[in-house]
Formats: C-alpha cells, sequence, structure tokens
C-alpha cells in the first residue's frame, strides 16, 4: 500500500478515526492518506462511510477516537466553518450556496469588501469577476446565481471555497447532476487546482469519471478501510469487487438479448402529445413487457417528456391513448387512476415524505388511488410494507422508520415499492439509478427486467448510456426538446446513440473517442 | 384510538400535571367539585369549561398548521358566528340558529380554502384578510351594538349540564372524538400529513392536495363558528369588537405546545387540545392566585418556552446522550 518513492508529501492524514451512531459503527478505525496535488477518490457503496467520514474529518460530526493531521498540524475543527479556516473545503452535491443571490455575494458572503459599513458592489464583482475568470467562467456575477446552471452554481461554490485558501477540496458527488461537457469543465478545473498542489478528495458513484481523473483510489466498505490504490493499476473489476466484497461481472456496453420476444400489446400511446415551450409534440407507443429508454443530454426534453406521460404537466395539444381508449390526464390522480406511476428524478423534493415512515410512503399512492373513504386498515399497510420491504430488500427492514433516514438508494426502493404496491400498468422512472452505490444499482437495473418480464411498461430515463443500452427494447433519442430518434432491436447501442444526441459533429467525435 | 394518542405526548402531560400541582398550591380547593342543581362546579371544571372555545379552535387550527398553513381568521369567524347567532336566537329555534351559524363558519372556512388552495395565496396572507374583515362584518351583523338574547335552548348550550357535565364541555369532547373518527377513521390523517410533509410529491403520489387544503380550512371555519357560539351563549350576547379577540394565538400556541411542527406534517389532535388546557389551566390558576392578570401573559410565556424546550429535538438529542451514558457506565 504504501509506495516508498512517494514523491508528494501527504497534506492531509486521516489515522484510526472511528464513529458510531448509538449501536451503528459508522467508521472503524479508517485510514486516509491525501497527498497535496493528487486528485483522490473515496469510493464505496451507499453506507460504506464515504460521507460520514467527510463530515467527521470537516467537523460536522464529533469524531470518537482517531487524529486528523493537515500539513503534518493536527487539526480538530468543531464545525464545517472552522474546517474551512483551518484549510478544508467541502462541496456538496448540492450547492449550499443561495440561489436568490448574486454570484458576486456568493462567492463574497460573510466577508463582503467594506467600506464605512457599506458593502462595495462595484469592488465586490470586480474581484468575483477575475475569480472566475481564472475557472475559465465569464458570466454575468451580477445574476442571481439560480438563473446558472448547476455545474456553474458547482464551479462557484468551489471558487469560493478556494478563493477561501482552501488545501484540502472535499467534492462529494460534484458530477451527479452535470451533463458530459460540463463534467468536462469541471475536471479541467480540477486539475487546474490539483497543479496548484491542491489535494482534492472527489467522491463519486460514476467509475468512468474516476478513472478519467483520479490518481489514487480509497475504497471504504461497512465503516472499515478496504485498501489505498493507484488508479493506474487497478482493474476495473478489482476495484468493484473491493467496493462489493464480492465478484461481479462487470456490465459492459453490450445489450441483453431480450429482443426476440414477440411483440406485445399496446399499453399506453401518445400522438402529437406535447406542450409550448415545454417539449415538442412526439408520438410514442409503450407496449406491456417492454422497456423504452429515453436518452439524450441534460436539458433535452427526457424529464419533461416523462412528466407530460405520467400526467404530472398537462398537455396543451395531441391525443393520449390508454388500453387502446381515449384518456384525459389534467393531473397526478388522473395518471394515477389509469395506472401510471412516476418515480421522479428529485426524490427529496418530488419524491418522499421525509418526515413520514417507510410504510406511509409504500402506502401513500394506492391510498390516495383507493380515495378517503376507502382506508387501508394498519394491518393492511403493515402487510403491504412488509411484503415490499422484503421484496425489494429495503434496509434497514424497519417499516416504521421516517424514510428520510434511508440512504438515497433504500429511498428509491420505497419509491418502487409506493408504485409497484398500486398495481401499476405503466411506471415512468427519471434516472432511477442516480446517486446510488454499484450494488443497488444493479439490483434495481435487475427489477426493471423483472418488473418489465410481468408486462409492465416501462419508460426509462438515464444519462448512463450504458444502462439505457442493457435494458431497453426502444430508445428515444431526445435533442432540444423534440424526439428526434427511435432505435429498436440491433440498432440500440451507445455509439448511435451518441449519434443521434449529437446536434453537431462535436458529440460524435466523443462517441468514437 | 391509540393512533390519536402518540408517545410524543409526555412533555405536555408532565406540563399539565406541574401546572396543575402548582394551581394546587396557589388554590387549595383547586381540585374540589360539589354538584349543585344537577351541574358540577369547582376550578377543574371551570377549566375545562372556559377552555372549550380555544379548544374547538385548536382541533381545527391543528389540521390547518398539519398541511403547512395557517389561520389568523378564526378569532373574527368566532365573532362573526357569534353574532349571527345571538341575532337569531330570539326569533329561530335553536337548529335554525345553530345551521345559520356553522354555514357561515363553514362559508368562512371555504373563503380561506378557496384563496390558499385554489389561488394560491400564502395562508398567513390570505386568512388575515378575514382576520380583519370579519370583525367588521360581525359588527354590520350587530349594527355596532352588543346583541343580547334570552332564548333559553341557546343560553343552555353555554350554560346548561349533561348528566351535570356543562354543555360547552361535552360539545369540545365531542368534536374531539367526532374530528378523530372523521381523521384517523379515514385516510384523511394520512394525505394530510402527507401533503404538509412534501405537498409537491404527494400531489405526483395521486393525492389530491387542493381537496385536502379546502378541507382542513372548511374544517377550521366550522370548529372556530361553533367555538363563537358557545360563547356568546356563554355571555347570553355577541360582543362583535370583544368576542374570540386574540384567540386565533391562543390556539395556534395549543397547537405548538402539543407538539405539532408549524412546518406542517406530523399532528396530534390529543395533544393539540391538551394544549389548550395547558393554556386555560395556567390562566385560571393566575386568577385564582390573586395575582394581577398581567402576570398571566408573562407566566404564559415562560410555560410555552419550557414545553417547546423539551420538545427541542437539539436538548433531547442531549437527554440522550445522557441516556446512553448513563446505560454504558456499569
Amino acid at each position: 500500500m504504501e509506495n516508498s518513492l512517494d514523491p508528494a508529501p501527504s497534506l492531509l492524514e486521516v489515522r484510526g478515526i472511528s464513529k458510531s451512531f448509538g449501536a451503528v459503527r459508522a467508521l472503524q478505525e479508517v485510514d486516509f492518506t491525501l497527498r497535496a496535488g493528487e486528485i483522490h477518490a473515496l469510493l464505496g457503496e451507499n453506507g460504506a462511510g464515504k460521507s460520514t467520514l467527510i463530515k467527521v474529518i470537516t467537523g460536522v460530526f464529533p469524531r470518537d477516537a482517531g487524529v486528523v493531521r493537515l500539513g503534518g498540524e493536527e487539526v480538530a475543527p468543531r464545525s464545517a466553518k472552522a474546517a474551512l479556516q483551518a484549510g478544508i473545503a467541502t462541496v456538496y452535491q448540492e450547492v449550499n450556496l443561495l440561489p436568490n443571490l448574486s454570484v458576486a455575494q456568493n462567492l463574497f458572503l460573510d466577508r463582503q469588501p467594506m467600506r464605512f459599513g457599506i458593502v462595495r458592489e462595484g469592488e465586490m464583482r470586480r474581484r468575483a469577476k477575475a475569480l472566475l475568470t481564472e475557472f475559465g467562467l465569464d458570466i454575468d456575477v451580477a445574476a442571481p446565481l439560480g438563473n446558472y446552471s448547476i455545474a456553474i452554481q458547482h464551479v462557484t461554490a468551489i471558487a469560493r471555497a478556494v478563493d477561501l485558501s482552501a488545501r484540502v477540496l472535499i467534492l462529494d458527488e460534484p458530477t451527479a447532476s452535470l451533463d458530459r461537457h460540463e463534467v468536462e469543465i469541471l475536471f479541467g478545473i480540477m486539475r487546474q487546482l490539483a497543479r496548484r498542489g491542491i489535494g482534492i478528495v472527489f467522491v463519486s458513484h460514476f467509475l468512468d469519471q474516476v478513472y478519467e481523473i483520479s490518481d489514487r483510489i480509497t475504497v471504504l466498505r461497512n465503516g472499515r478501510l478496504v485498501g489505498e490504490r493507484e488508479t493506474a493499476s487497478l482493474p476495473r473489476l478489482e476495484l468493484i469487487r473491493m467496493m462489493l466484497g464480492r465478484e461481479l461481472a462487470e456490465t459492459t456496453g453490450a445489450r441483453a438479448a431480450a429482443n426476440d420476444r414477440p411483440p406485445r400489446e399496446i399499453c399506453a400511446s401518445f400522438e402529437n402529445y406535447g406542450k409550448a415551450g415545454y417539449v415538442a409534440p412526439f408520438n410514442l407507443e409503450l407496449r406491456h413487457g417492454e422497456v423504452v429508454g429515453l436518452a439524450g443530454l441534460l436539458g433535452s426534453g427526457r424529464t419533461e417528456t416523462a412528466r407530460l406521460v405520467f400526467s404530472a404537466e398537462r398537455a396543451d395539444g395531441g391525443q393520449a391513448k390508454v388500453e387502446g381508449a381515449s384518456v384525459r390526464l389534467q393531473s397526478p390522480r388522473d395518471g394515477v387512476r389509469h395506472g401510471f406511476g412516476y418515480c421522479p428524478e428529485e426524490r427529496k423534493t418530488d419524491g418522499i415524505v421525509a418526515e413520514l415512515t417507510v410504510r406511509e410512503n409504500i402506502v401513500l399512492a394506492l391510498q390516495a388511488k383507493r380515495g378517503l373513504h376507502r382506508p387501508l386498515s394498519r394491518r393492511e399497510q403493515d402487510e403491504l410494507a412488509r411484503r415490499y420491504v422484503k421484496m425489494l430488500d429495503i434496509r434497514p427492514p424497519d417499516a416504521e422508520r421516517p424514510v428520510g433516514l434511508l440512504s438515497g438508494g433504500n429511498q428509491q426502493k420505497v419509491l418502487l415499492a409506493r408504485w409497484l404496491a398500486t398495481a401499476p400498468r405503466l411506471l415512468v422512472l427519471d434516472e432511477p439509478t442516480r446517486g446510488i452505490d454499484v450494488g443497488a444499482h444493479a439490483e434495481i437495473i435487475r427489477l426493471i427486467r423483472e418488473l418489465c418480464d410481468d408486462g409492465l411498461a416501462l419508460l426509462v430515463i438515464s444519462s448512463e448510456l450504458d444502462e439505457i443500452v442493457t435494458y431497453s427494447d426502444r430508445v428515444v433519442v431526445l435533442r432540444d426538446r423534440a424526439h428526434v430518434e427511435e432505435l429498436s432491436g440491433e440498432a440500440i447501442d451507445v455509439t448511435n446513440i451518441l449519434a443521434a444526441i449529437a446536434a453537431d459533429g462535436a458529440a460524435m467525435q466523443e462517441a468514437r473517442a | 384510538m391509540t393512533a390519536l394518542l402518540p408517545r410524543r405526548g409526555l412533555a405536555q402531560i408532565l406540563a399539565l400535571i406541574v401546572i396543575l400541582a402548582v394551581d394546587r398550591v396557589v388554590s387549595p380547593q383547586f381540585f374540589d367539585l360539589r354538584l349543585q342543581d344537577g351541574r358540577l362546579f369547582g376550578s377543574l371544571i371551570d377549566v375545562l369549561n372556559r377552555g372549550t372555545p380555544v379548544a374547538l379552535l385548536s382541533l381545527g387550527m391543528v389540521l390547518v398548521i398539519a398541511t403547512r398553513g395557517i389561520d389568523l381568521s378564526v378569532g373574527a369567524v368566532m365573532a362573526i358566528c357569534g353574532a349571527i347567532a345571538a341575532s337569531l336566537a330570539d326569533s329561530h329555534s335553536l337548529p335554525v340558529v345553530l345551521a345559520a351559524a356553522l354555514g357561515a363558519g363553514l362559508v368562512c372556512g371555504l373563503w380561506n380554502g378557496f384563496l390558499v388552495a385554489v389561488l394560491g395565496m400564502q395562508p398567513i396572507v390570505a386568512t388575515l384578510i378575514l382576520m380583519v374583515a370579519g370583525r367588521g362584518i360581525a359588527q354590520l351583523i350587530t349594527e355596532g351594538r352588543i346583541v343580547t338574547f334570552s332564548s333559553p335552548d341557546l343560553v343552555w348550550l353555554g350554560n346548561g349540564a349533561i348528566l351535570g357535565v356543562p354543555v360547552p364541555i361535552e360539545i369540545a369532547l365531542g368534536m374531539l372524538i367526532l374530528t378523530g373518527a372523521v381523521v384517523r377513521g379515514s385516510a384523511l390523517g394520512l394525505l394530510i400529513e402527507a401533503t404538509g410533509g412534501n405537498a409537491r410529491a404527494s400531489e405526483l403520489a395521486g393525492v389530491g392536495t387542493r381537496a385536502m387544503i379546502l378541507a382542513v380550512y372548511v374544517w377550521c371555519g366550522v370548529c372556530a363558528a361553533l367555538a363563537g357560539v358557545i360563547a356568546a351563549a356563554d355571555i347570553m350576547g355577541a360582543d362583535a369588537n370583544n368576542a374570540g379577540l386574540w384567540l386565533e394565538l391562543d390556539a395556534i400556541l395549543a397547537v405548538v405546545i402539543g407538539g405539532t411542527s408549524l412546518f406542517g406534517g406530523r399532528f396530534s389532535l390529543v395533544l393539540a387540545v391538551l394544549g389548550a388546557l395547558i393554556i386555560q389551566t395556567m390562566n385560571t390558576g393566575i386568577l385564582l392566585s390573586g395575582y394581577p392578570p398581567e402576570f398571566n401573559l408573562l407566566v404564559k410565556a415562560v410555560v410555552v418556552l419550557a414545553v417547546l424546550l423539551l420538545q427541542s429535538p437539539k436538548l433531547s438529542g442531549f437527554a440522550g446522550i445522557m441516556a446512553r451514558l448513563r446505560r454504558t457506565k456499569p
């Protein structure tokens, strides 16, 4: 594990960190070493202890045992702010900035240039502009941060952190909501910062990105250190084995042979369906026992299509049919009544009711469908919860736990359970595997296939093309809020999808590369 | 009915016991009860009797707050419905009087619900409209006078007794049971909690969140109407200026003391009513103690602070750590 020819000095040394929450041992004697100028990936399944480790290092949680040394000196920050002052900055997946304030105000929040007790707006903007230029951003710093894409918000958060003289930069799932191009921008900035001697901890579920950007990898599993390796000399299968602790065949881009089945009946069809300014009118047929993948860049109209199909959004033209009969889809209630289900991309804001228990979250859609006057008895609720907790392997298997306390993967399973309980005919899944660890990821993909074999019609959105190729019977490709191509059978592969996404030559090159 | 009484009622019950104990100290006869003319008398009965308006208000308010809303107009609705009841009492039969007053409350609730659920106004602003206008409407009904009545039926509603227990107490208890049965006996409770916990997610799950929100404001209006009728019956008259004045704040306080968060979600009917009783027990205790009523407000604030501290997650986290330390020690 140790490299005696190690050229770079250790910047951040974490030794023997332990942390328990009640009876749960979240971290046990974990070591972690970050060198100056390196990009170090911190990997592990959900619940492996990555977030806890970060929070212990940055003082959000007090640690039970262990030391943290920064540049050889022991540090014990007692809050994220103290950690920042010590030189350890963290940027979380959900950017912790204020979308209603301007970019410049966000950058200089809490340390605005003042004169006579008055904020010097001009000076602040000038400095903000200069700072962001270093990061290759040329934007209007006076505009509210919320007007910009997540990528720019991330870069702003990073710029703020680095400008606060951070020596260690921790990026927790920074790329989860970025498209390919935005990821490139972020990676460029990360490399530039690493050259300046900043040590970067990169937490991600995207293994491709880990291989692309990181120098070394540390893997945690069940709160313990599994190992620390050089990225270049760690085969991908070996890495997955370290993360999962078991052999798992790497999913290749090849698609499973599933298209030799006879064509099924149409479950729902949409003709010339669309909404002005939202997504251009499209034709879409969804069949029982068939998975239709929606591919496209972020903002290409994937989510918009999904919301129209489910009835979360009202179409302003076109015809929808369910099992051959014309229907009007005005609100989610209509969708639910016709046997549609929708797992939205934003689990926290659009999916779970965090305060309610796993049981209550599971029965919610079924109860809404049955109506007020036909309440599910507590016995029926318990029975439903028990069945789905077991079937989907929801952990911890405690149906009375508030769902907000579960990990992302398990929350996703609860949402799936919510819809499966309604015995739907069509399920719309928007990024069902986003932000979910490798194990749960494979499981959800297996579930998608199983559900489909049971005769369900599925419409699935994913940014991971490999994934879409694996389970889709047909793939609809979107670009600029319009359906531009439909691939089926042998034509479904990553190269073809990329070619269809590419409005110009750029993505084609990416496809070939 | 176990769903009505969640595990988390301990802080409120403790608070009530402590206040009762203090009341016993300042007034040794506090727990004495006597039967006179077929009606029970005593400080405890007085607490329950005087507590009914706020208890009734809190029954509606707790549902509104569970949907992440608030209803500032309940005091004004009390005044309107009290005025209607008083104006009609001597010329119409009790069922007509009640139907008119409760119907007015229902319309008030519909108005609030329409503004919040259909027009999407912020609840605090939407209900402020009726809070201000309502008192004006009540004054128009009474033509600026204090309307008195002598209808024995309506007077009985405020001062009568069944089996020795004053009628208002029985009405409040009946409303608690009715509301509990409707809310927990149907799926309403779950859907209200889901709506308050995450309206967007609930809507996407097919919950009719608008209908849910409309319904709770209507119910709140009806509860306020009943409270208004009882308040009018109690004094045999309607005073548009003072009926239910500031009671919306007591109702909100009762709900908060009852542990329902102003951010919506989980709610408890029983604890909200318990909150109302805590407030009234304090009020009565201070009156009995002979201290000037000005102290009432101060003491109220201190007790509220104490109950809220007992509920605060930080403090209970601290208590949890202490408990664990004690457990791990041999």
